[in-house]
């Protein structure tokens, strides 16, 4: 399969990559691991006229460990992820997910402000994103702006970003305090989508109650969606079996999913509560080593 | 567009579209053991390795490869002799029809690059982008694992 014919050009620098992106305008795309943007024009679901290919451009591929925060670089792929031990020390969420995006093929080159970026509801990324409240930093010629994940992610395949702005690098806020999190998968197979998906993750304060908790679905609404009710139920409270239940079916209330091939409406809001409750059994744990 | 790459060692120039496809353009050198399966980035049929990691070719442009070093099956083999993974997939009878071998020995290298003695869940889950439909898998993992005991007696 071919996707109609395009333009291409492989910058090596940031700023080279902006100044294509503002003089080819509307038509243009960023090309990065290429792992959902190939597939879909050669499925001509997408049809760029202009590609401006990033994977040349240097520094692009870091995981920092900076003001309270991890910053990944725009050119950081998924396996990089995977094998990330700042990741697996500062977030739990996003070490848990890592392994389960895609296949491990695709994790060699798919990049994670790509996925974040192309805003698949059935993409796992923006679930943890939305967990953990991470931000993203669009960066255009004419200069940075800082974007929370709810306001980055607007609809199905639709993000905020203006025309002439890339995803430079997305921030993932450490714990504040003793947190833990888990990104819960049920796929078919190895490199299908979700058939639900569920980050939870919190942070306890001195007394040992939830201090700060986040809660975002995969694969059952328009788009991720952070589950607010079930995340309202847990702050302020002191972790128990009844307390996470609880939790996990208002996360329930917030699915609306389609019955579709991979599992009936009823079937996918009763996995959401039940994945709701195990990750965040899994966070307490984590929280409390 | 002008493309210069290595591709098993020997230095190529091609000049491509670029929506040309990798795997279309490494076929086209007449190194056909890359295949086509799904053409949708899922069964790991076209796996080469680029710059020693294996990549899914029908989801790579030609164009990417600009600049790489590119293996495929045919590059497997050095000096006339079978690379191990070759000769443990014929000892193991780690294929049938044939179809997904070649993906299936180059994700096998790329992991015994990084671990020479993996475990069946280590070999199962690397391995678990590249799709058989003959043999079960059981002798694929076998070949992996005794591919990693060859290297090991070397």
């Amino acid at each position: 399969m071919y996707p109609p014919a395009f333009n291409y050009s492989a910058p090596t620098s940031v700023e080279e990559v902006l100044t294509t992106l503002t003089n080819e305008g509307d038509g243009a795309r960023v090309l990065a691991g290429g792992q959902s943007l190939i597939p879909m024009m050669k499925l001509r679901l997408a049809s760029p006229a202009f590609l401006v290919d990033i994977n040349g451009v240097a520094g692009l591929d870091y995981i920092n460990d900076v003001n309270g925060h991890v910053a990944i670089g725009a050119l950081v792929r998924h396996n990089d992820i995977v094998k990330s031990d700042t990741i697996s020390s500062t977030n739990h969420t996003m070490a848990s997910a890592a392994p389960w995006i895609a296949d491990p093929i695709v994790r060699n080159r798919g990049t994670l402000c790509g996925s974040v970026a192309h805003c698949d509801p059935e993409g796992d990324w923006n679930s943890v994103m939305l967990a953990a409240r991470a931000e993203v930093v669009a960066q255009s010629a004419s200069g940075e702006r800082v974007i929370p994940i709810d306001d980055f992610i607007v609809d199905f395949f639709t993000n905020s970003l203006q025309p002439g702005e890339i995803v430079k690098e997305v921030r993932v806020p450490k714990y504040s305090g003793r947190g833990g999190g888990a990104y819960m998968k049920l796929e078919r197979k190895i490199g299908d989508y979700a058939t639900v998906g569920v980050a939870s993750q919190f942070e306890l304060d001195g007394d040992g109650k939830i201090a700060q908790a986040g809660i975002a679905l995969t694969a059952v609404n328009a788009k991720n969606t952070r589950a607010t009710a079930a995340e309202q139920v847990l702050v302020g409270e002191t972790p128990s079996d009844e307390l996470f239940r609880e939790a996990g079916e208002a996360a329930a209330q917030a699915a609306e999913p389609e019955t579709n091939v991979r599992g009936t409406a009823e079937w996918k809001r009763e996995v959401v509560s039940v994945y709701t409750r195990r990750g965040l059994e899994t966070a307490l744990a984590q929280a409390q080593a | 567009m002008q493309i210069n790459l290595t591709l098993n060692g020997a230095e190529q120039s091609a000049d491509v579209e670029p929506r040309y496809l990798l795997v279309d353009y490494i076929r086209g050198t007449g190194n056909t053991g890359t295949h086509i399966g799904c053409d949708t980035t899922s069964c790991g049929a076209c796996t080469v390795l680029v710059n020693g990691t294996p990549m899914k070719s029908c989801t790579m442009f030609a164009v990417q490869a600009n600049g790489t070093s590119i293996t495929t099956v045919e590059g497997l083999k050095q000096n006339g002799e079978l690379h191990p993974i070759q000769t443990a997939f014929k000892e193991k009878h780690g294929l049938q029809c044939g179809f997904c071998t070649p993906g299936m020995m180059l994700t096998g290298v790329a992991l015994l690059e990084e671990n020479d003695d993996p475990t069946e869940d280590e070999i199962r889950w690397a391995i678990s982008g590249n799709i058989c439909r003959c043999t079960g898998y059981v002798n694929i993992v076998k070949a992996v694992q005794h591919a990693g005991s060859l290297i090991r007696e070397n």
